[in-house]
């Protein structure tokens, strides 16, 4: 069959609304916008462990510190789901990790803020994982069959984490001057930062146009940030906090809520590698990784050697 | 009355939270992601276990007394764990080591609680029996892994062995509060060397041969590690007294 035809039925399907499955014939862009997002997902959920991870150790009562621990785990088994979805593209797992290692991958700029007080578990809950489930519900029908599998289950547990760090806060911001200015500090720090999480305005994000095409994506940068705005604006209320931006403010016109102007600069330099903590994380995960090769190294041999004498014994 | 259920009950919960408190200091460390997961869920059944023992132990201490309170607001020597709860993670073979020596101590004390005559406690640890089972089974199978793997891991399992030994005989010594409960020291490390005996041969790891061993953390002894565990672990409720989180 020629390319041209292979595409139209891909994109057929599309259309329609029929997932895209591992062995369907694809186009390579179409493959490698996968491997990079579903990639880039992986990895930004296993980074994502390290500063929560950060406080285990310090949550403040026990029922915190198990909710936290079992927090930090989910966050690594959806690395595992979104690695094995990767995976079904044709990629390995090492070279996605390496990728990462080396600093060639990208990961959520999130994570490339410190997390400084016992709030900021809080504000992560809420903001961060509340930004990211606006994106995951979306991807629940992306095209990929896989991914969109996987998402479905990572956003059960992303909605309950979100509502575990709004509890969280408001248990905070209910509590004494010292907690409340804890719960403050917290939100105005992480604020700016999850507004970028969506990404570059529309009129600026270079894959935006083919990815919704291929349904890859299927709402736009700027759409998925001002329904995040509209839903966190109302939610602030509940709180009894404000949101650092004095442009905040409803707009009966649109129907959404206006918004001051995000600092593009912070952004770009976060995403280059100047992070407060881009530096800290990749040399975490390469210290975890070149530490534990001696580990994985001894599991390879003594599972060979398991399987021999299995097979001296049945031979 | 109850002051030695009570002691019994903090020592038990003391022992798992400080293990857990370890364990979690690998959560975004590990060696590879299953692994990272698999500890830090060890961890997570540890917590959960010290907290159903703080409960019980609130419940006789006081109406005022709450699990938070006797987890953070007691100090290096009022905490009553074991003293290889606390002895640091080393590497990947001290740390599994560590849980496998624990885990088959913790398994067999609890086979014998769950149908002791104090009907919480029985509860807890038959509660509690359900995950240490898969603890045992999953350090047992790193220890053997890694005592017969490559030259290397061996050699990093001796090493650990040499650092961990020393802190297995408390297991068996009991303090006063272990002699009123009547818990049968005897039996329990008859049967802890046969397991470890197993796994060693297993692992192709040589049992070792000396006897004295370090004791103190039950009544209050610990090593200088204690200290900062819980200067870590106590900071916001010593910081901000009183507050509720």
């Amino acid at each position: 069959m020629l390319e041209q035809d292979l595409e139209k039925i891909f994109q057929n399907k599309i259309d329609n609304e029929i997932k895209i499955e591992p062995k369907d014939w694809m186009p390579d862009a179409y493959r490698k916008t996968n491997i990079r997002q579903i990639s880039q997902h992986a990895h930004s959920e296993v980074v994502g462990m390290l500063p929560e991870g950060n406080w285990i150790s310090r949550a403040p009562s026990l029922k915190r510190k198990a909710i936290l621990i079992a927090k930090v785990q989910d966050e690594g088994g959806h690395g595992l789901y979104l690695y094995s979805s990767a995976e079904t593209l044709g990629i390995g797992r090492d070279e996605m990790i390496n990728d990462l290692h080396i600093g060639k991958a990208k990961y959520s700029s999130i994570f490339n803020y410190p997390s400084l007080s016992w709030a900021d578990m809080g504000a992560i809950g809420w903001l961060v994982d509340g930004a990211a489930i606006l994106n995951q519900v979306m991807l629940c029908r992306t095209s990929y069959g896989p991914y969109a599998r996987a998402m479905v289950r990572i956003c059960k547990e992303e909605s309950f984490h979100q509502r575990q760090g709004f509890e969280s806060l408001l248990v905070l911001s209910r509590g004494t001057d010292e907690q409340k200015a804890m719960c403050q500090d917290a939100i105005n720090r992480w604020w700016w930062p999850s507004l970028m999480m969506f990404g570059p305005k529309d009129s600026e994000s270079t894959n935006s146009d083919q990815s919704m095409k291929w349904k890859i994506k299927r709402k736009t940068n700027d759409e998925l940030r001002q329904q995040f705005i509209d839903m966190i604006a109302e939610q602030i209320k509940v709180l009894g906090m404000t949101l650092p931006d004095d442009k905040l403010k409803w707009n009966e016109k649109t129907n959404h809520y206006d918004f001051g102007e995000i600092n593009w600069d912070e952004f770009w330099n976060v995403v280059k590698g100047n992070g407060p903590c881009n530096k800290q994380r990749l040399v975490a995960k390469n210290k975890a990784h070149d530490e534990g090769e001696w580990v994985r190294a001894a599991a390879k041999v003594y599972a060979a050697k398991k399987l021999n004498r299995q097979k001296e014994k049945a031979a | 009355m109850h002051t030695y259920l009570t002691n019994y009950l903090l020592h038990l919960a003391d022992t798992a939270l400080i293990l857990s408190q370890r364990n979690s200091e690998w959560c975004g460390h590990g060696p590879i992601l299953e692994q990272d997961i698999a500890i830090t869920n060890i961890s997570l059944d540890l917590l959960g276990q010290s907290r159903n023992f703080y409960q019980y132990a609130a419940t006789l201490v006081g109406p005022d007394t709450t699990e938070d309170a006797l987890a953070y607001l007691r100090t290096e020597r009022e905490y009553k764990n074991h003293l290889l709860a606390e002895q640091p993670n080393g590497d990947w073979a001290q740390t599994v080591l560590r849980q496998f020596f624990f885990s088959a101590y913790q398994y067999l004390l609890y086979e014998k609680l769950q149908s002791g005559p104090d009907e919480q406690l029985a509860a807890i640890a038959a509660k509690a029996l359900k995950e240490v089972t898969y603890h045992l089974r999953w350090s047992s199978e790193w220890v053997i892994r890694l005592g017969d793997g490559t030259e290397e891991s061996h050699q990093r399992m001796l090493k650990a062995i040499d650092e961990l030994w020393r802190y297995t005989g408390e297991f068996f010594m009991a303090a006063d509060y272990e002699k009123e409960m009547a818990v049968d020291m005897a039996s329990l490390k008859a049967a802890w060397m046969k397991k470890l005996i197993a796994v060693f041969e297993e692992a192709t790891l040589p049992i070792p041969e000396n006897t004295f061993m370090q004791t103190g953390g039950k009544t209050g002894i610990h090593t200088e590690y204690l200290g900062f565990i819980l200067a870590e672990m106590q900071y916001l409720q010593r910081t901000y007294p009183g507050a509720a989180w």
